[in-house]
């Protein structure tokens, strides 16, 4: 044995010197150093994968073993009201503040990115909510939004207008967790600013040259520059918009009220598997979520070809 | 007007835009601390008032009380310590294994690495959660620990891009002088990795002491809650008691405020590094 050892590192050392960039010999150290996320994969996303889309075509339950149903589970999904709703829902959220936390959110790099006095402190202010958990900022923001005694409706009071009840009205509600969303913005603003550090100061100085004013450096120079980091959170946006669950859950006590208002999708999801135990029927729409998403993402791809520039293209 | 002119107004346009901007991200933090330190009668003052009168700094201590503070914290740091040690341990040797090491298989494996980044969590939730079911975690932490020391894909990615920018002249060298590829990988290259790892470390921290889901799913019985799940509850039960429900937020929020002002570039250069390379 001990003999065999020492030809093959001999072999092996012979092979590191023929090739030297190459390391033939790592194979089954490449394979034992990845060994925990081979099982890892298998275990935790392949095989949920393969079984869930078995499920999406059962009527399984926890409570008792389901039968196979074919396609029932997605027909009903096209007839359910609740699911209809949650899908409008959804999309209402992510219609809306998509575009607004990417407006607001390169607004707000811009002015973080001017050489002025204090600027480590508002970065510093900027980035803060992004540290609070989303249970605590749902009870934050029920307790700023409330009606009766919430600071919005104290200020709004202040100036003259009468604030409507936010979160306990069908038409505010999904405003409303717009608006405390927007106060988490912090963490794409870090990625602006990097990317607005990342455009080299010659464009700015050659516009400078051409007696560019302001708004033309804006819209010729740093906006499509830094279409690739607008492109990233765009994709990441949609996706974080679309499985939205925890601000929702919490805000409502899991009841997605007023009349289902704030029914997302995910919520619903959830209350099909855990709280009706309807597993098949949730893994249905799971997939559907899944397919939806790979959808939009395939498409941002797609328009990235027109929308997207990469400096030193 | 001269351009020095045009310049400070310039600036102090972008000071008070600032300024509007910061009231907008900070009074709610203000609001919060405010609210926790409030006598009762206080928080239903209309219009608001912000400074509390008295101080009442036993709304903490009545908010420790009143849910079993200590044993959720200590639920949470367990979650959060052990989850965090997991992804240390697995994700770099993984993410070195995939940059550095070549074996038959690797590109194959890492391509699907990237395709189940893509796949929703809600997707293998299910399956998942009858899997524990089976093995009779429901109800133990294991479900949010164990899965964290067999690697995290997204970790593993960033992580891999990482090493692919470390030389490979070090690791040929001491491969020359007879170390082997673990040493290599432990004395060598995870310490040139060392800000990546923390970056990914501080990501799963952060996410393992704010998960509400996991929780929610496989934490049953009250025992076991984190405080992210017991002030749920705690709002559930007690949702006119404000003052109290604040103290818990702010206590819930206190510790990664603490981490952040230590931290504060990894935190930053994480987020950078995760949004630039992905």
């Amino acid at each position: 044995m001990k003999a065999l050892e020492k030809l093959n590192l001999k072999q092996q050392q012979v092979l590191i010197v023929k090739s030297k960039k190459s390391n033939i010999n790592s194979g089954a150290t490449g394979w034992l150093f990845a060994s925990p996320w081979i099982i890892g994969l298998v275990l935790f996303y392949l095989l949920p994968l393969v079984v869930s889309i078995y499920y999406s075509f059962t009527s399984y339950s926890i409570l008792r073993p389901g039968e196979f149903i074919g396609l029932q589970n997605y027909k009903e999904l096209l007839v359910d009201p609740l699911f209809l709703k949650s899908i409008y829902n959804t999309v209402y959220f992510a219609v809306f503040y998509v575009p607004l936390s990417i407006i607001c959110g390169v607004a707000l790099a811009m002015m973080l990115n001017m050489k002025i006095k204090g600027m480590t402190i508002y970065r510093t202010i900027f980035f803060l909510p992004t540290l609070v958990p989303h249970v605590a900022i749902a009870v934050l923001w029920m307790w700023l939004l409330n009606p009766g005694f919430g600071l919005v409706n104290g200020f709004l009071d202040m100036i003259g207008i009468k604030g409507p009840a936010w979160l306990g009205s069908e038409t505010w509600s999904k405003p409303s967790l717009i608006f405390m969303s927007l106060w988490g913005i912090g963490q794409s603003v870090v990625i602006y600013l990097a990317g607005l550090g990342d455009i080299s100061s010659e464009y700015y100085e050659a516009a400078e040259v051409d007696g560019a004013n302001w708004f033309q450096k804006t819209f010729h120079i740093t906006l499509p520059l830094l279409t690739p980091v607008i492109f990233f959170n765009l994709v990441m946006g949609i996706i974080g918009a679309f499985q939205q669950f925890t601000l929702p859950y919490t805000l409502t006590q899991g009841q997605g009220k007023p009349a289902n208002s704030l029914t997302f999708y995910v919520m619903y999801l959830y209350d099909n598997g855990f709280k009706y135990f309807r597993m098949g029927y949730a893994s249905a729409m799971a997939w559907v979520l899944f397919v939806v998403i790979m959808v939009l993402t395939l498409l941002i791809f797609w328009s990235s070809k027109r929308w997207v520039h990469y400096q030193g293209k | 007007m001269n351009p020095t002119h045009v310049k400070k107004i310039k600036i102090s346009f972008a000071h008070i835009c600032l300024l509007i901007a910061s009231a907008f991200f900070l009074i709610p933090f203000i609001w919060m601390v405010s609210t926790s330190l409030k006598p009762i009668e206080q928080v239903f003052t209309f219009p608001p008032e912000w400074i509390p009168k008295p101080f009442r700094w036993d709304n903490y201590s009545k908010a420790i009380e009143y849910i079993p503070f200590w044993t959720y914290l200590s639920n949470t740091a367990i979650i959060t310590i052990l989850s965090t040690l997991g992804v240390v341990l697995t994700c770099p040797l993984v993410a070195y294994s995939f940059a550095k090491l070549k074996w038959r298989g690797r590109n194959v494996l890492f391509a699907l690495t990237l395709a189940v980044m893509m796949i929703p969590g809600q997707v293998t939730m299910i399956p998942l959660f009858l899997l524990f079911n089976k093995l009779g975690w429901v109800g133990t932490p294991y479900p949010l620990i164990i899965p964290q020391f067999f690697g995290v894909p997204f970790y593993i990615f960033l992580l891999r891009q990482f090493f692919l920018g470390l030389p490979d002249s070090l690791r040929e060298a001491a491969k020359m002088d007879g170390a082997s590829e673990l040493r290599v990988y432990w004395q060598i290259m995870l310490p040139l990795a060392k800000p990546a790892v923390m970056a990914v470390g501080l990501f799963q921290l952060m996410a393992s002491w704010t998960d509400f889901l996991g929780p929610l799913l496989y934490l049953t019985n009250q025992e076991s809650y984190t405080l992210s799940l017991a002030l749920q509850q705690f709002q559930n039960k007690q949702g006119s008691e404000w003052s109290l429900m604040m103290a818990v937020s702010t206590l819930l929020t206190l510790p990664i405020i603490i981490l952040f002002f230590f931290l504060q570039k990894t935190f930053i250069k994480g987020i950078t590094f995760s949004g630039i390379k992905g």
